[in-house]
């Protein structure tokens, strides 16, 4: 095994092990979708004008429910002390688990997003629309997201300072995003706003993972 | 033959100071015992020597003599074991972590000598916490390096299992590693143990 892919599989078998950890993101998710319909009423038109806010702030906030599992048990067991002392970089390590992650717990929500964008009215181009921001928009919340629970995987309690410190920085690719499906709900060309987003992901894949590194070597001081 | 130098560390916690300006030098072929009251900053200094945390000022250096890709083996108070995964598999994937790859039948032969015979498909959560450290010192075994940092290694350990690994560290002292450890009773070692003392400092 290579050591990367070490790092890949062994965070994919604990997932499959710790299955519950899995479902709680998406429980959340399909639940808070499910009851904005009740809440609001179901005039096919208020749902149609809410519905790609609502599954992306669904989308953020069942994120960041599962966010915090990201490093805290291999920081509690000393597994991270012992990646930082391998020769593998440690920002490759961050990709990788970060990867994983994203793999386990996002994209089960991407999958049940068909029947929940049924739930609020949502056209087909809608939909595509919502489908590409949400295959390219997850992977920052996963990557901007690591960089703050890697930060704060040493506090007791980081839960809070987390969402403090990751949701204003989730504001930009929330409006691109939902700016994106509503061109879509005129027909017009959303490419721009994809582009956007595309270009969001590229710098965070590029700088995140180095930011993830320094944050956890701190943690360890 | 210099295994690590380190030269003027100064360690600081919480406003107050652990140590300042120590040097340390550590050789092959040698057992160092790191002693000193609770709070004295044993644990903090291994951390240093490790590279795993920066020092106040000093610094650390780490000549690796062996051809593999582990300069140093620290083992801390934290097992680096996951409780849901296996010994086999916590220990594949660290072995995997430094690039070595030991086949099964290694694995299930060096747990053996650690006397986890029949325990090594079990969550390493389920097992005791003696057992659990066997687990977590088993990795000295597997991987080829010049020097090891072990902080409290007899925690938890019985009579037996402390003589073991005693013996371990006296085997690798002779083929001329060196090691670092702490430990709060003595080392009944059949080499020469240089002590090294650190004082509680207000």
């Amino acid at each position: 095994m290579s050591p990367l892919y070490s790092i890949i599989h062994r965070d994919f078998t604990l997932a499959m092990r710790q299955k519950a950890d899995i479902f709680q993101p998406l429980t959340f998710f399909a639940l808070v979708i499910t009851l904005f319909p009740i809440a609001v009423g179901p005039a096919p038109e208020t749902l149609q004008k809410i519905g790609p806010g609502v599954i992306w702030v669904a989308a953020i906030l069942s994120a960041l429910l599962g966010m915090e599992r990201l490093f805290r048990d291999d920081f509690n067991d000393g597994v991270l002390e012992q990646m930082q002392l391998s020769k593998l970089n440690l920002s490759w390590i961050m990709f990788a688990k970060v990867l994983t992650h994203w793999l386990v717990s996002i994209v089960p929500l991407i999958f049940i997003s068909p029947l929940l964008a049924l739930f609020l009215n949502l056209t087909m181009p809608m939909y595509w629309a919502l489908l590409a921001t949400l295959l390219l928009g997850t992977p920052i919340l996963s990557l901007l997201g690591a960089i703050a629970v890697a930060l704060t995987v040493g506090l007791q309690k980081g839960g809070i300072l987390l969402s403090l410190i990751i949701i204003p920085v989730f504001i930009p690719l929330l409006i691109f995003a939902t700016s994106a499906v509503d061109t879509a709900m005129f027909g017009l060309n959303y490419l721009p706003q994809l582009a956007i987003i595309a270009a969001m992901l590229c710098i965070a894949m590029a700088l995140t993972p180095i930011a993830m590194s320094y944050a956890i070597r701190v943690s360890h001081q | 033959m210099d295994v690590l130098i380190a030269r003027n560390l100064t360690c600081v916690k919480q406003d107050r100071t652990l140590f300042s300006e120590l040097d340390v030098t550590l050789r092959a072929g040698e057992l160092v015992h790191l002693t000193g009251p609770n709070g004295a900053g044993k644990t903090s200094l291994l951390r240093i020597l490790s590279g795993l945390s920066l020092p106040e000022s000093g610094l650390v250096k780490v000549h690796s003599n062996s051809q593999s890709d582990v300069p140093l083996l620290y083992l801390g108070h934290k097992l680096a074991q996951n409780k849901h995964l296996s010994a086999i598999e916590n220990l594949t994937y660290w072995t995997a972590l430094h690039r070595v790859n030991p086949s099964l039948d290694e694995l299930y032969d060096v747990l053996a000598r650690y006397e986890l015979v029949g325990l090594e498909d079990l969550p390493t959560g389920q097992l005791s916490a003696g057992q659990q450290r066997r687990v977590s010192l088993a990795r000295t075994q597997l991987v080829d390096t010049s020097l090891w940092i072990l902080d409290e290694p007899y925690t938890s350990l019985d009579v037996s299992g402390i003589a073991f690994i005693q013996a371990r560290v006296d085997e690798f002292v002779a083929q001329g590693g060196c090691v670092i450890m702490t430990s709060h009773q003595a080392l009944l070692s059949s080499h020469q143990v240089k002590e090294l003392a650190l004082e509680y400092r207000i």
